[in-house]
C-alpha cells in the first residue's frame, strides 16, 4: 500500500510554549487511524498541521509526496483533496443544507448547478438526510448538521478524510448516528485520520491508534495492542481513567 | 400688505416664494448623501479589508503589515480623530487648489480649472470629504463585521480548498454584511446629516437655501425649521429602507 501522509519530526509551538514535540508518522492509503490522548496533549494540533490550517514550528509534513507547509505549495490544490470535519460543524448558517454541499465543488471544482446537486442529493441519502436538502442549518439538530458537515466534505471527493473530534459537541443520544456513516465511509476504504474521544469507535473501526501526550507519540499500535496490552504507563494511566 | 398667514406666526409665503431654492437644495442633499454612501462604501470596504489583511509567508507578510496595516490605520484615526467640519474646509481651501488651479494645479490647470473650481469647486471638496470621512467610518464597521465571524466559518472554508478571496465572498462577507446593516443604516443617516456642514463651503444644498432665505428675510423660524422637517422625513426614510432590508437578509443566521 502506498503511503499518502508522511510527517517527520514535526513541531509547533504558540509563543513559547510546545504544543508538538517532534511527532513522526506515515499513513497509508486506506488507512483508518484514530488519535487519542488527554486534552491539551496536542492531537488536534497535529491534525490541523496536516491540512495547513496550523503552521507548522518545524518539520515537515507531506501528503501525496507534497509538502503541505512549503511556501510555494498550492495550499488551496492539496486541501480540496483533503476533506475536514470539526469538532463545531461549522456549516455556513446563511446557506442551506444544499447550498453548503455545493458551494465548493461548484466554485474549486467548477462543476455544473446540475452536477453539484446530484452529487449533493447522493451524498445526502448516504448519510439518511435528503429530506434536510432545503433546510438550513439551524433548522437542524447536532447530530444532523454533523452529518451535512461530512457530505459537505465528501462532495469534494477528497482523498484523505480528517476528522477533528467529530462527536464532542454532541447530545448523547445523537454521537452514534455520527459514528455509524463514519464507520460506513472507512468500510468504503476511505483514508481517514480520527481525533476522537470515543474508545468504542477506535477499538472497532481504527487499523491503527496513535496515542499522543505532551506533544509526543507515545505509543501506536493496533486497537488490541493499545487497548488491552499497553506498553507504556502514561498510556495505561489514561486509558484507565477513559475506559 | 395682505399675508397668507397659516399658523398666525409663521409666514408659509417666504417658503413658497423660495421653494424652488428649497427643491434644488434638497435634491443637492440627496445626491451628495447617495453618492457618498456607495463611494463610502467601497472605500470602507477596502480600507477594512486592508485593515485585517494578514499573511503567513514573507515577502507578503510584510507588505499586509508595512503597505496596508499600517496606512490605512492611520487614515482612520485621522478622519475619526479630526472634525469633518475642519476636514471639509481642509479639503476645500487646501488640497484641492492644489490639484485644480488655474495657475498651477497638479491635475487640472489654465482656463478649464478656473471653470470646475466655480462652478463644481464646492460640490468636488464636499463629496471628497464626506466620502473620505465616511469611509473611515464604515471601515471599522466592515472590520468590526468580519472580525466577529466564527474562526470557524474561515477554517471549513478554507479546508474546502477555497481561496482567501473567495472565502471572504461566499462565507465571511454575506455573513458579516447581516450585522453590518445596522450600524451602516446609522451611518447612512449620519451621512444624510453631516452633508449640512458642506453648505460652509458655499454648495447649494438643503442648509444653504436655509441660509439664503433667513439672509433675505431676517426670518429664521420659516426656514430652518422648514428644513428640519425635510431632513427629519429623510432620515425616517431611511430607516424604514434599513429595517426592510435587514428584515429581508436577516434569515438563517444562527449565531
Amino acid at each position: 500500500m502506498d503511503e499518502v501522509i508522511r510527517v517527520n519530526r514535526l513541531t509547533k509551538q504558540f509563543g513559547h510554549t510546545p504544543v508538538l514535540r517532534g511527532i513522526d508518522c506515515a499513513i497509508k492509503a486506506t488507512e483508518v487511524v484514530c488519535v487519542i490522548g488527554p486534552s491539551g496533549s496536542g492531537k488536534s494540533t497535529f491534525l490541523r498541521c496536516l491540512n495547513g490550517l496550523e503552521e507548522a514550528t518545524g518539520g515537515e509534513v507531506l501528503v501525496h509526496g507534497v509538502s503541505v507547509h512549503e511556501p510555494k505549495t498550492d495550499v488551496d490544490a492539496l486541501r480540496s483533496e483533503i476533506g475536514m470535519v470539526f469538532q463545531r460543524f461549522n456549516l455556513f448558517p446563511h446557506k442551506t443544507v444544499l447550498e453548503n454541499i455545493t458551494l465548493a465543488p461548484t466554485k474549486v471544482r467548477k462543476l455544473t448547478a446540475l452536477e453539484a446537486r446530484n452529487r449533493a442529493s447522493e451524498l445526502l441519502v448516504k448519510v439518511g438526510l435528503l429530506d434536510k436538502i432545503d433546510a438550513y442549518p439551524n433548522q437542524l439538530s447536532g447530530g444532523q448538521q454533523q452529518r451535512v458537515a461530512i457530505a459537505r466534505a465528501l462532495a469534494m471527493q477528497p482523498r484523505i478524510m480528517l476528522f477533528d473530534e467529530p462527536t464532542s459537541a454532541l447530545d448523547p443520544e445523537m454521537v452514534g448516528e455520527v459514528l455509524a456513516v463514519m464507520q460506513a465511509l472507512a468500510e468504503e476504504g476511505m483514508t481517514m485520520v480520527v481525533v476522537t474521544h470515543e474508545m468504542g469507535f477506535a477499538r472497532q473501526v481504527a487499523d491503527r491508534v496513535m496515542f499522543i501526550d505532551e506533544g509526543l507519540v507515545i505509543e501506536e499500535g493496533s486497537p488490541a495492542d493499545i487497548f488491552d496490552n499497553p506498553r507504556e504507563e502514561r498510556t495505561q494511566r489514561f486509558l484507565s481513567k477513559v475506559l | 400688505m395682505e399675508q397668507v398667514l397659516w399658523f398666525g406666526w409663521f409666514r408659509a409665503d417666504i417658503i413658497a416664494e423660495y421653494s424652488v431654492l428649497f427643491w434644488r437644495g434638497l435634491q443637492m442633499t440627496i445626491m451628495v448623501t447617495l453618492i457618498c454612501i456607495v463611494q463610502g462604501t467601497l472605500l470602507g470596504l477596502a480600507i477594512g479589508m486592508a485593515r485585517v489583511a494578514e499573511s503567513r509567508h514573507s515577502p507578503a507578510r510584510e507588505i499586509c503589515k508595512y503597505a496596508l496595516r499600517w496606512p490605512s490605520t492611520v487614515y482612520v484615526s485621522f478622519f475619526r480623530g479630526t472634525p469633518l467640519f475642519v476636514q471639509i474646509l481642509l479639503i476645500h481651501f487646501a488640497v484641492l487648489p492644489l490639484f485644480i488651479n488655474p495657475a498651477d494645479g497638479l491635475v487640472i490647470s489654465g482656463e478649464s480649472a478656473r471653470n470646475i473650481k466655480q462652478n463644481y469647486g464646492a460640490f468636488l471638496s464636499g463629496v471628497v470629504a464626506l466620502t473620505l470621512n465616511a469611509g473611515a467610518y464604515i471601515s471599522e464597521i466592515f472590520r468590526a463585521g468580519i472580525q466577529s465571524i466564527d474562526k470557524g466559518q474561515v477554517e471549513a472554508s478554507r479546508s474546502l480548498g477555497m481561496s482567501f478571496p473567495r472565502t471572504m465572498y461566499h462565507v465571511v462577507l454575506p455573513q458579516a454584511f447581516r450585522r453590518m446593516l445596522p450600524p451602516l443604516g446609522n451611518n447612512a443617516i449620519s451621512l444624510l446629516k453631516d452633508s449640512s456642514l458642506i453648505s460652509a463651503i458655499g454648495l447649494a444644498e438643503l442648509a444653504y437655501a436655509a441660509r439664503t432665505v433667513a439672509g433675505a428675510y431676517s426670518r429664521y423660524w420659516e426656514p430652518y425649521l422648514t428644513i428640519s422637517v425635510m431632513y427629519w422625513v429623510l432620515t425616517l426614510g431611511l430607516a424604514f429602507l434599513v429595517k426592510k432590508l435587514e428584515a429581508r437578509y436577516g434569515r438563517g443566521d444562527s449565531r
